[in-house]
């Protein structure tokens, strides 16, 4: 059971424009206000809209319960590794062993008032990426589980 | 002009609650909640929160309308219908 075209179509609409939002959130999240809980939110609100406007079927041809969970345990796996690779290096649980590395997001930051670099920071935008995609996943699985309960009620 | 502003989005907030509470039609009601929510965001925002505005217009105005409207469709649309 879909909801009207009209609901439909601007949901189409609407979704990369979430998408893309909510991805700059969360790759802002150590510039601008923001992050990886409020980007993935963002991000879990363009997949929600989808499901309320599309069926549950045409739903789980696309996106499964298993990819939703997946990506939940992948972003907490990438959350915890980055942390515990700093006491491989031989630094302390959650330190940040990327800032001021040359490495990726590891450029030094400028002294003073500036626009700011995106490439900076060091773990914290991994570590943004890692709750953001947690989030995604959590809260889009959520509504996933609730939808199928109402399409068995229906059916 | 900001405290203007400021007093326009408090009786929005309180008129659209009223609606929350008083309306019989469920979907109404719902969507009244999903402005009820991006009123409360705009608040945080005036009051300098802009971190918690995001995340209220995302998890409040988005996810849960979303919620109410999946529960809606799985019972009656109107309030004190019995099938």
């Amino acid at each position: 059971m879909s909801m009207s075209k009209i609901v439909r179509a601007a949901a189409c609409v609407l979704l990369p424009f979430i998408l893309v939002f909510g991805f700059y959130i969360v790759m802002h999240g150590h510039l601008t206000p923001g992050g990886g809980f409020q980007g993935g939110a963002v991000i879990a609100t363009g997949f929600v809209l989808l499901m309320a406007a599309f069926s549950y079927d045409s739903i789980t041809a696309r996106l499964s319960k298993s990819s939703l969970t997946g990506g939940e345990t992948l972003g907490l796996l990438l959350f915890i590794v980055t942390a515990a690779v700093a006491l491989g290096l031989g630094g302390t649980f959650f330190g940040n062993w990327l800032a001021n590395s040359g490495a990726i997001f590891g450029t030094p930051v400028a002294f003073g008032a500036n626009p700011g670099n995106l490439n900076t920071a060091g773990v914290i935008p991994i570590m943004n990426l890692a709750v953001g995609i947690e989030v995604l996943g959590g809260l889009s699985v959520i509504l996933l589980y609730m939808l199928s309960g109402v399409h068995e009620e229906v059916a | 002009m900001i405290d203007i502003l400021n007093g326009l989005v408090l009786i929005g907030l309180l008129v659209s609650a009223l609606f929350i509470v008083r309306c019989r039609d469920l979907l109404s009601a719902a969507i009244s909640f999903g402005i009820f929510s991006f009123l409360l965001s705009l608040e945080f925002y005036i009051l300098q929160a802009p971190d918690v505005a995001i995340a209220e217009a995302g998890i409040g105005a988005g996810l849960t309308t979303a919620i109410f409207i999946v529960a809606i469709r799985g019972t009656t649309r109107w309030e004190g219908v019995r099938e």
